[in-house]
């Protein structure tokens, strides 16, 4: 069933996306997992799927994948239905690599067998050809003839990625691939990977429940919350303007202020802030999104101070990541608000300062008695 | 791989000592049969061992080991597979009854058998009887095996463009060659040992040969020579199996996503899977319980069991105790040695140990006898040379057992507790043995249940008048009082069914590092193994 001509599918056009899903529907034990999902994977591009754990991200590969089928909608791969809930193209003839969270190597073959496994063991050379080809790809070459328990997490990881794009497949999908090592590896094997994917024009779907992995990595990102897809875009669209408070937290950071909002802005306990272009205008109670980094920090002089933009506030807490430090704010006119702010400067506790909101800020109409929105 | 903790410090001479001579006591059963087979000198030795005798019982013993062999490996996985794998009904059913018939001694279906046709005889009937209650020293490694394997590999093998079909021949079968070795090296190990079943359906092997020798015409270069046979033929299939499984050492790699892969549907095959595995349940079970059934219900001459068997039942239970005890006893410091203090002396120490899996009942009995008449008249035939025999025969159950549970407590654990300013005894006693408990527990049930229904050694070494469960029940069948015979059957089932269970369910964690002849999950079937 090993198919790997390359000549058999058309290849996928500029325009049309490689996997589009459309009103893909799965339960289990009626319990619905996946309901309404639309989703558009571009050709040679990374996708993100991003979502807390439980919310249906790894079912939705699997779906994709051909591991499970739909209870409704349809998938569609490179133009062909793959599975439109009632007939399933098996998963050996869809042609999508699946590298998933451990890797999971076959473990009584080599490096090279594994990855030469989904290739036609004839002709002999070519098959030998490609898996070269793919060792040096992922600079295992030394390691062809090893066994996969000698291999380090991160090797394994090459290895399984290698294995799966091997038979030149329309598309990949990662399933937490990096979750499994440790931060530094994790970074250094994440852009391997995707420098990997790059040079090979691969579509790739990545799911991930690590913000900081969807935002970095994907051309393309999608957040997933309780069966349904919350929001999709490019990456920078989700963080700055996302369109409901569960995809605002899912992508970052946040403070979330209750407040108003009408034609001259967004009214809070801040003040009056500057709502972005084509954000909400008609008057009515709304929650106002700040990201950390639009609160700018600065010494705190009574003299000079603006009492309508400078605000004044107490360090109550700080943690150091290295390259910024998180701080949380007390404004002094509103002790019960606590506000999470990005610095580079060293501040003490308790220490007054003040602060201003820079740039414009997201809000969402809301009636009143929602319940509390802190982070 | 998981390393296995070592520790600077030494051990202390006692337990080298006690470790020392424990290993002695296995190893030298093996020193006094090389001995005797070699007594008349080279040339007798020679003459003994061409006799066409030795090539008649080669051919015997290799063509049974050979098909028993296939034949339990065979039936073992395909019917894990179903169990585990796919939607067959009523499967937590099904896994009882493809276990139980390990409870029910070789010998006793081979009388069950023998007393319900007459057609059962030779090598078919060997290898009917041998594959029915060996194939599931099979299936519980292989069971085990299938559960922790890593399922996502099927996933990805499938999106490689593998079929259902491929996916097994190429993924699961490969994967689960540890374990159908493990359980393949038990079953010839086995069947080179038995005894009682092979003489009721009168087939001669090595074993059988070695038993009729000495009952016969004690010629002690003869039936020297003729263990020497058989220990080279265990040996070498030990030697074959442990380099086939070095190859092999993998488990799952990492921890894997805990996702049980969706059972494999049988659709319009389920019919006939019923249907043959009705089929083997009642080859395997239905004989042997119908037939036992019967003779106690028309025991015919004696209609109350006489009073011989509760005697032969309490010998049994305090023989079994005495020997559980004195095993783990022995393997406690060997286990310790070779598992904390880690060293070239320490793990001769325990290859040397281990070296008992390659001797029968028979041999290690014939060595004993050996030893007594030589060097220990007042010995020979002595209830302390009996338990020794069972000592050497099952230490290796008992170290399995300990050594698998010990290797998943921490070395950190007892240091902590030196650190604390506790000696090192008391550590042993307060944090060591506590935790393995579990172990100790394991392997003294694993050598009760082996004595209990341990025929041949027993024969062999007894004190005149002392009978057992096993041994009463031999006599009888011997002469042909089948109703006789078949409470003695009955109590020995009674006795082994509950503990089979609860091994059978005993699993060390997945965690552990092989030892070096052995895979813990080769504990608790091995422990099924009563060379009888």
């Amino acid at each position: 069933m090993t198919q790997v001509a390359t000549t058999t599918a058309p290849p996928p056009t500029e325009a049309s996306p490689t996997v589009r899903l459309q009103g893909v529907r799965k339960t289990y034990d009626g319990y619905p997992v996946l309901e309404g999902i639309h989703l558009d994977a571009p050709a040679g591009q990374l996708t993100a799927i991003l979502g807390a754990s439980g919310c249906g991200k790894t079912t939705l590969l699997r779906l994709i994948a051909g591991f499970d089928t739909l209870d409704t909608g349809q998938i569609t791969l490179a133009g062909r239905t793959i599975d439109d809930g009632t007939r399933a193209v098996p998963p050996g003839q869809r042609r999508i690599g699946y590298v998933p969270q451990e890797g999971a190597l076959f473990p009584h073959l080599s490096v090279a067998a594994n990855i030469g496994f989904g290739l036609p063991r004839r002709p002999h050379r070519q098959r030998h050809h490609r898996v070269r080809e793919l060792l040096e790809m992922v600079g295992l070459a030394e390691l062809a003839d090893r066994a996969p328990h000698q291999l380090s997490g991160g090797q394994q990881q090459r290895v399984a990625l290698a294995r799966a794009l091997a038979p030149r497949p329309h598309l990949v999908l990662l399933d937490e691939p990096f979750s499994a090592l440790d931060p530094a590896l994790r970074a250094q094997l994440r852009h391997d990977l995707l420098t990997l994917l790059r040079t090979t024009a691969t579509t790739a779907i990545l799911v991930t429940h690590d913000q900081n992995e969807a935002l970095s990595t994907a051309d393309h990102l999608a957040v997933l919350h309780q069966g349904h897809i919350a929001q999709a875009g490019q990456p920078i669209t989700l963080y700055r303007q996302p369109t409901n408070p569960t995809v605002a937290r899912l992508t970052g950071q946040v403070n979330l202020l209750h407040g108003r909002i009408d034609p001259a802005g967004a009214h809070c306990e801040l003040g009056t802030l500057p709502v972005r272009p084509g954000g909400p205008r008609h008057p009515a109670p709304a929650l106002i999104m700040i990201r950390p980094e639009q609160i700018h920090l600065e010494t705190f002089d009574r003299t000079t101070a603006h009492p309508n933009t400078v605000i004044a506030g107490k360090v109550l807490h700080q943690a150091y990541h290295g390259h910024h430090t998180s701080v949380t704010i007390q404004p002094r006119d509103h002790p019960t608000l606590r506000l999470i702010a990005r610095t580079t400067t060293d501040l003490t506790i308790h220490e007054l300062i003040g602060f201003r909101i820079t740039g414009t800020v997201t809000a969402w109409p809301s009636p009143r008695d929602n319940p509390h929105p802190t982070p | 791989m998981t390393p296995i903790p070592r520790r600077r410090t030494r051990p202390r001479p006692a337990l080298i000592l006690l470790g020392a001579l424990t290993a002695a006591l296995v190893a030298l059963p093996l020193v006094f049969v090389m001995a005797e087979a070699t007594s008349g000198g080279l040339g007798r030795a020679g003459f003994l061992l061409a006799r066409p005798k030795v090539v008649e019982l080669l051919g015997n013993t290799a063509r049974l080991v050979i098909a028993v062999t296939v034949l339990s490996v065979f039936l073992g996985t395909v019917t894990a597979w179903l169990t585990e794998c796919t939607d067959l009904p009523g499967a937590p059913l099904w896994r009882v009854l493809l276990v139980l018939p390990v409870a029910i001694p070789e010998f006793v279906s081979g009388y069950a058998w023998v007393s319900f046709t007459s057609t059962v005889r030779g090598f078919g009937g060997a290898v009917l009887i041998s594959t029915m209650s060996l194939y599931p020293l099979v299936y519980l490694p292989v069971v085990a095996m299938l559960r922790r394997r890593d399922p996502t590999q099927d996933d990805v093998a499938r999106s490689l463009g593998l079929t259902d079909a491929q996916v097994i021949r190429r993924v699961v079968i490969p994967t689960l060659r540890p374990a159908m070795l493990a359980g393949a090296l038990i079953v010839s190990l086995h069947l080179l040992g038995e005894y009682g079943a092979f003489s009721i359906v009168r087939y001669p092997t090595f074993a059988t040969e070695i038993v009729t020798e000495y009952d016969i015409g004690f010629d002690p270069a003869a039936a020297g020579m003729l263990s020497m046979v058989l220990v080279v033929l265990c040996s070498t299939i030990l030697a074959a199996e442990s380099r086939a499984a070095g190859a092999t050492t993998y488990a799952r790699i990492g921890a894997g996503a805990a996702r049980p892969s969706a059972p494999a549907r049988l659709g319009r095959a389920l019919p006939l899977t019923l249907a043959s595995l009705t089929g083997l349940a009642a080859l395997a079970l239905g004989v042997p319980v119908a037939t036992l059934g019967y003779w106690l219900l028309n025991g015919g001459s004696t209609t109350l069991p006489p009073a011989s068997i509760w005697s032969a039942t309490s010998t049994t239970l305090l023989l079994s105790l005495a020997a559980a005890g004195a095993s783990t006893l022995c393997a406690l410091p060997v286990a310790l040695l070779a598992v904390r203090y880690r060293t070239r002396l320490t793990l001769l120490l325990e290859r040397g140990a281990y070296t008992a899996r390659a001797l029968p009942g028979a041999v290690v009995a014939l060595a004993l006898v050996f030893f007594a008449l030589r060097y220990a008249p007042p010995l020979y035939q002595s209830i302390p040379l009996l338990i020794t025999s069972y000592v050497v025969l099952f230490l290796p159950l008992a170290l399995t057992a300990i050594r698998a549970v010990l290797v998943q407590i921490p070395a950190r654990l007892a240091e902590i507790g030196e650190g604390l300013g506790v000696g090192r005894g008391q550590v042993l006693i307060r944090i060591t043995l506590p935790l393995l408990a579990p172990g100790l527990g394991a392997g003294a049930a694993l050598v009760f249940l082996a004595t209990a229904t341990e025929l041949t050694s027993t024969l062999l070494l007894r004190p005149t008048g002392l009978e057992t469960l096993a041994t009463q029940f031999w006599v009888y069948l011997t002469g042909l009082a089948y109703g006789a015979a078949a409470p003695y059957a009955a109590l020995m089932i009674a006795v082994s069914a509950g503990p089979t269970y609860f091994l059978t369910r005993w699993q060390p964690s997945t965690a552990t590092a092989a030892a070096p002849f052995t895979t813990p999950e080769r504990a608790a079937p091995a422990g099924l193994v009563g060379a009888s």
